[in-house]
């Protein structure tokens, strides 16, 4: 029995060593993904896997990423939060600690980025979320940095949009309380609403649990207040279900939701109920031009369906790093050093030419960039209504 | 005229609680197990309801209209989920009862099957999410302001309906007074040539294909598939049937409705952030006042 557990020992010593040597003979550029596999919203987390494999593919197969004059190659890690904070925490730590990873792209939700930001800004490595909007997730945090353009900004694009559209004068919102994305989202937008259209002009405003698969007594009490639209700054899943209720509670008029509409399998989940519907998102597929299209073609000859704004994001978010890499010059082979070099870096770009649209950065880390507004059409195709820019 | 609505609307969301609680309720009252993998039993059953119609619907070669496919959903997605219902009673709780394991242990291997059944499902179909295909051709009737759709007024029959047929079996036909008898006194009952496998087999079948049945309705109802959808859904149904007072029939019933109306009203008329809040405090008041619950019978061990 002794020797049986010292044989176990030493085989663990022996691969132990083996993975090291293996680590340092050939150097990689580690980079970890804490991403949203499973749970609610599990196409989110396909969308982030595919597109960087994409890019890793690409890259890779030149060689790797020349920093310098050298030629290193990448090597992505996934792990699954489970689109859970308290596990976004845990498995950011985990690449940090356990895998050193140089830099982290994701969680992509806010409400998993912003926890699991703090993690990172605490332990000194870069994070950047593609997808994230809620402001809290990069502020007062100099390590944490988003792709994505703030929910301060999308909820006046989706008000103003409304009052155009729909000539809108009474809000109904229905969002999810335990989500700092959904939750922050509708007060944004509570806030610009009442100062476009009066005190009173949001005459629904009601929540619902993580967990709830039944709205009818909100979407009751909604439809008592008659309001000229429903915002909903959901998820696509919650999304879906709402609509189809709301509907059989025989309200008649528009929804008008948000950027975590956006994904491939909102359409297999709501089906007929969702067409003609409008959201704002960050770029619009349909009708995408020069090296977005590009993207989108290579996306779909590989992996058979359009990506979505999550998957451009995750491009993008990635080429921001690898650009911070670049600049660089050098690749450290402290990881502490390496991920110091790479802020530094990240904190330098001033401007980026993604395939989200131009982007420039400003002091806190978040990019300024255009949100886009797309309706849903007869095929349940996202066509392009409304570019709308910060001035 | 909006209460009538809010009414209409628990009473279509108590139904689910109320025909999941019937079946952890026919387990409880026969074996004295809380049967946790129910909640799971009652998601597959609304994998299977969603595998049955698309296979259905998909091949040409049956023709079948909607409606067709629809009759011929509900029978299958019940016996097949009365299959995997049984197969858990025979590879799971039997060997145990064999053995003569405490109850507690049962219960605790009921808790790692519904485990198992979840994550076998995320194993098995990935984490996308399913919805199943519209074999109702949706008409919402709007009688004086009140908006009902014709699937409500389906679910809301069923469990009306699945409920009178269950209280009838287990009081007035030879198999329910056995499943009674089981109850009463397990060790008497072989002596008085009844075969007891046979017995809890036929509960199980019972339970888990009212549990089917209940998920395909929901299925239909909420159609949005995943893994986890059958357990918050499985665990306040099980509190449901423990405030009507377990192992009740009745009880079980009136605390599926219970729950709902309680769950819907505060929604309605609080802020619905606290739904669950008080909801539950709610609940645990009546525990508190009657802890057997509404119709639970104090029982007393016998040595």
């Amino acid at each position: 029995m002794r020797a049986h557990i010292f044989g176990v020992w030493a085989l663990a010593l022996v691969l132990a060593f083996a993975m090291n040597t293996g680590v340092q003979a050939a150097q990689t550029i580690k980079i970890g993904f804490p991403i949203e596999l499973t749970g609610e919203i599990p196409k989110v987390g396909e969308g982030t896997r595919y597109a960087a494999e994409l890019m890793k593919e690409e890259i890779n197969a030149q060689g790797g990423l020349e920093v310098g004059g050298q030629k290193y190659p990448l090597e992505f890690i996934y792990e699954d939060n489970e689109a859970k904070p308290e596990l976004a925490v845990t498995v950011t730590l985990k690449l940090i600690e356990r895998d050193q990873v140089v830099a982290v792209v994701g969680p992509q939700s806010s409400r998993q980025a912003v926890p699991a930001g703090g993690v990172a800004d605490e332990h000194e490595t870069p994070m950047i979320s593609p997808w994230s909007t809620n402001p809290e997730t990069t502020k007062d945090r100099p390590w944490v940095f988003r792709a994505a353009f703030l929910d301060p900004f999308q909820a006046p694009v989706a008000a103003d949009f409304a009052i155009k559209t729909f000539k809108a004068k009474k809000a109904a919102v229905l969002f999810e309380i335990s989500n700092d994305y959904s939750k922050g989202l509708a007060d944004y937008f509570k806030l610009t609403w009442e100062k476009l259209n009066g005190q009173d002009a949001v005459v629904a405003f009601e929540s619902h649990g993580p967990k709830d698969q039944d709205f009818s007594a909100q979407l009751t009490k909604i439809n008592a207040a008659k309001p000229d639209f429903i915002f909903l700054p959901q998820n696509y899943s919650f999304a879906a279900l709402i609509i189809k209720q709301a509907r059989d509670l025989g309200y008649k008029g528009p929804f008008m939701g948000s950027d975590a509409w956006g994904s491939a399998e909102l359409m297999t989940l709501c089906g007929n109920d969702c067409k003609g519907q409008y959201f704002s998102t960050h770029y619009a597929a349909a009708g995408a031009q020069g090296p977005t299209k590009a993207f989108i073609d290579k996306y779909q000859a590989k992996y058979g369906y359009v990506p979505d704004d999550v998957a451009a994001l995750t491009w993008d978010a990635l080429g921001i790093v690898l650009q911070a890499v670049k600049n660089g010059g050098k690749v450290e082979n402290d990881v502490r050093k390496m991920r110091a070099l790479i802020r530094d870096n990240m904190g330098k770009i001033t401007s980026f030419e993604g395939i989200t649209g131009r982007m420039s950065f400003d002091a806190e880390g978040d990019p300024v960039k255009c949100a886009v507004i797309v309706q849903i059409d007869d095929k349940g195709e996202f066509t392009f209504a409304e570019s709308v820019c910060p001035n | 005229m909006v209460i009538v609505q809010h009414f209409v609307n628990a009473l279509q969301w108590g139904s689910f609680y109320a025909l999941i609680a019937l079946g952890y309720t026919l387990v409880y009252g026969v074996l004295s197990l809380i049967n946790f993998a129910h909640g799971d039993i009652f998601m597959v059953g609304a994998y299977i309801a969603f595998f049955v119609s698309t296979a259905l619907l998909a091949s040409d070669s049956f023709g079948l209209s909607h409606f067709q496919a629809l009759s011929l959903t509900i029978p299958l997605t019940m016996l097949l989920t009365s299959c995997v219902g049984m197969t858990l009673e025979r590879i799971a709780y039997r060997p145990l009862r064999r053995k003569g394991a405490h109850r507690l242990y049962v219960v605790i291997t009921a808790l790692m099957c519904g485990l198992v059944l979840e994550n076998g499902n995320l194993a098995l179909l990935g984490a996308s999410r399913r919805t199943l295909p519209e074999m109702l051709d949706k008409v919402v009737y709007n009688i004086g302001g009140i908006a009902v759709t014709n699937l409500k007024i389906g679910v809301i029959f069923t469990a009306l309906l699945v409920f009178v047929a269950l209280q009838y079996i287990v009081t007035r036909t030879r198999m329910g007074m056995a499943m009674r008898a089981v109850s009463w006194d397990k060790f008497a009952l072989p002596l008085m040539g009844i075969a007891l496998d046979r017995v809890i087999v036929f509960t199980f079948v019972m339970g888990s294909g009212i549990a089917g049945l209940g998920g395909m309705l929901f299925a239909m109802s909420y159609p949005v598939l995943d893994p986890y959808m059958g357990s918050m859904v499985g665990w306040k149904a099980f509190i449901a049937a423990v405030v009507g007072g377990i192992g009740d029939i009745r009880g079980a019933f009136l605390g599926g409705f219970l729950l709902a109306f309680v769950e819907i009203m505060v929604a309605a008329f609080l802020p619905s952030t606290f739904r669950d809040l008080f909801a539950f405090t709610v609940l645990l008041l009546i525990m508190w006042q009657r802890p057997t619950g509404i119709f639970g019978a104090p029982q007393t061990t016998k040595i």
